[in-house]
């Protein structure tokens, strides 16, 4: 008998918790008959929402794996679904997947099972919000970045700074742009900011802006609170600020290609545009939890989030990018080489992918300011502070 | 002598009797569940809420530290956190107070004046708005007050746009349009909460003897007199009823104020965001600890002036 064999997890954490990191599945066997995922909303579907996107039937089919989704709308849902445990795979974001590897809620990924792992796009292969110390724990799934989205009848060539919303100034239509535009009410916005004080003020030395010492720290939230005055309102969700552009005279924001294309396919003047200080983004990975209740229809689902078909549909349906790069082009789904573009694929070196900042950072043990902080001073810039 | 045929005793007649022997068993047993439901799941939460805020989250690792200190409750007092109490207490004072002034009349018609069909079309009125979303209604008011929304087109079609325009040109309260301001969010709250305001004030007002409000007229006061000194203070209870529904409910609030509003932080939003990444809870139960407190000083002003006496 090749087939293997689910070894009891009980031994295996043990192993997990004392002996050298390794992945616990070492070969493939027959399927479980089902598989359970955390995932985002709209990133797992069976062609419910429209029958166009359907990545799940013809999986269900050829694998005998049914496929039971239970989605998550924020990071910290993800995290505290995979803590309660009964779930094999979860879509986590970069500021959850480093959590989960630490509280090892997930194990490491053995490559050698996954025959297209070799197709990945070779910038995310080894992405530091899935590997550590050289260990893949999940296969990439989809990435995108925070762009700059703008109206074009205001804008009639795209802004080229961040500065149209962080700093008082008139728009291109000669009025100021007090009011007119919004920024992510998540205190993760503070990255934005430093990435925005890496070029405009590089005597700061800011090298992520997800590892900010004091001094940079403060420099971002002076700049936080220059942008308090432009904004009538921050965006939390994704519908409001879609409504916002519509009624509230919002002209330019930070945000995600998917508020981009519901807005072009609604014919409103708007557009995107990644400005040349770059642009924060994130990343997301498919895992597997440690107590995987169905490693073989888990590993199955992992080999088939990277078929081109998938990636190329699921690309065009969530505004995000490929982790397979040949999904651009190849043809094999909706994706095509201009949407690509679109959506942010050629811009990768100026993308800034979400971690959760902490303490510990390249500066120093205890050098950086922590995420708890960003929280509690973001309330404040928000409320006039 | 024959013995009389005792019918053989079932389990169930043993527990009859017992019960009857020991009434205070009986009612031990039918009282555990409830007691435990209030003692264990709402107070012991509760108690565990108010555990955690005595802890603190240390300053390097951002981990909690469970060792008792009041460091956490300190910080409430720093500017920015004091801020948001401020804001969520004068907001829930505004929509009280609102809501009591214009929930009056409304409720003083009901128990007055309606009858038959057109009273059970009040009740509906009143009631129909709580059984649709709540969540719809909020989303519904956002496009009401939109810079480009409903209310805008009605008032610049009415040559009555420099209304709005002045209201928003307030300092403190005022913004970019009624959405995005401060005056946006009362008047959503207002909405949403009146009909808790309007209900007791009804039932309180339907109690005031219509023989009193003739023999005060008989005696010679005026409509005015009439209400200032039987009216309202015979009906003050249900106002006070109801403005404990509206003001707590304004305290603990998060939906509307991050839909509706200047997206500035209220209780209920700074408890949400920092029970979850940040992992502070420490600071979140420290925050959820003052609606209780502003509750209880709350209920005690409203016990000493008679809210009670009626229940």
């Amino acid at each position: 008998m090749n087939s293997v064999k689910l070894m009891g997890t009980a031994i295996l954490s043990l192993a997990l918790a004392t002996g050298p990191v390794l992945a616990q599945v070492t070969a493939l066997g027959a399927g479980e008959g089902e598989v359970d995922i955390v995932a985002w909303p709209g990133y797992v579907e069976r062609g419910e929402s429209d029958a166009a996107y359907d990545w799940v039937t013809a999986f269900e089919k050829d694998s005998g794996c049914a496929v039971k989704i239970k989605t998550a709308n924020t990071s910290d849902e993800m995290v505290s679904l995979m803590n309660e445990g009964g779930f094999d795979l979860v879509t986590a974001s970069g500021d959850a997947s480093l959590r989960l590897v630490a509280g090892k809620r997930v194990q490491p990924i053995n490559t050698d099972l996954i025959p297209s792992w070799g197709k990945l796009d070779p910038r995310l292969k080894d992405g530091s919000w899935f590997t550590v110390a050289g260990v893949h724990y999940g296969v990439p799934y989809q990435w995108g970045p925070n762009v700059l989205m703008y109206n074009t009848d205001v804008f009639k060539t795209p802004p080229t700074s961040w500065n149209v919303v962080f700093e008082k100034m008139d728009l291109p239509d000669g009025k100021s742009n007090e009011g007119r535009v919004q920024a992510y009410d998540g205190p993760i916005h503070i990255a934005d900011a430093a990435l925005y004080l890496m070029t405009h003020k590089p005597e700061l030395k800011i090298t992520s802006p997800y590892e900010l010492n004091e001094d940079q720290y403060k420099a971002a939230l002076d700049l936080l609170r220059v942008q308090r005055t432009l904004v009538g309102r921050y965006w939390h969700d994704a519908m409001i600020q879609v409504d916002d552009f519509k009624n509230e005279g919002v002209v330019a924001s930070g945000s995600w290609p998917f508020q981009v294309g519901m807005l072009v396919a609604d014919k409103q003047p708007v557009a995107s545009t990644i400005p040349s200080e770059g642009a924060t983004g994130w990343a997301d990975t498919t895992m597997l939890a440690t107590d995987a209740a169905h490693p073989n229809c888990a590993y199955k689902w992992m080999e088939h989030t990277l078929n081109s078909n998938l990636q190329s549909d699921l690309s065009v349906w969530f505004g995000s990018n490929p982790v397979v790069a040949e999904a651009c082009t190849d043809k094999s789904g909706m994706q095509t080489k201009e949407g690509c573009t679109a959506n942010g694929m050629d811009d990768f070196a100026k993308i800034h992918f979400w971690t959760t900042p902490t303490a510990n950072c390249a500066q120093g043990d205890g050098a950086c300011v922590p995420y708890y902080r960003w929280v509690s001073d973001y309330i404040g810039v928000i409320g006039g502070r | 002598m024959t013995s009389a045929v005792r019918p053989t005793r079932t389990l169930a007649d043993r527990l009859t009797t017992i019960f009857w022997r020991k009434p205070g068993l009986l009612l031990l047993l039918l009282i555990t569940p409830p007691l435990l439901w209030l003692g264990v799941v709402y107070l012991g939460s509760l108690a565990a809420l108010l555990l955690q805020s005595f802890y603190s989250i240390d300053e390097f690792s951002g981990l909690v530290v469970r060792e008792f200190t009041l460091k956490t409750y300190a910080e409430l007092l720093r500017p920015s956190n004091y801020d948001v109490i401020l804001r969520t207490l004068a907001m829930a004072i505004a929509v009280t107070a609102a809501s009591a002034i214009a929930a009056f009349p409304i409720a003083y018609y009901a128990a007055r004046y309606a009858r038959g069909r057109w009273k059970a079309a009040f009740y509906l009125g009143i009631m129909l708005p709580l059984w649709s979303s709540y969540l719809v209604k909020v989303y519904a008011w956002k496009l009401i007050l939109a810079k480009e929304g409903i209310l805008t087109w009605a008032a610049t079609a009415t040559h009555t746009g420099w209304l709005i325009d002045a209201a928003l040109q307030l300092p403190g309260i005022g913004g970019n349009s009624l959405s995005t301001s401060y005056i946006g969010t009362f008047l959503v709250f207002t909405y949403v909460w009146l009909p808790y305001m309007i209900l007791p004030m009804q039932a309180s007002l339907e109690r005031v003897p219509t023989t009193m409000l003739e023999a005060s007229a008989d005696l010679g006061a005026t409509a005015a007199q009439t209400f200032r000194t039987v009216t309202l203070p015979l009906a003050l209870p249900g106002i006070i009823a109801g403005s404990i529904f509206t003001f707590s409910l304004t305290l603990g609030d998060y939906i509307i104020p991050s839909i509706i509003g200047t997206s500035a932080s209220f209780i209920g939003m700074a408890v949400y965001q920092l029970q979850g990444t940040a992992g502070n809870v420490p600071l979140a139960a420290a925050f959820a600890v003052v609606p209780i407190v502003i509750m209880l000083i709350y209920l005690t002003l409203a016990r000493k002036a008679g809210a009670f006496d009626a229940l």
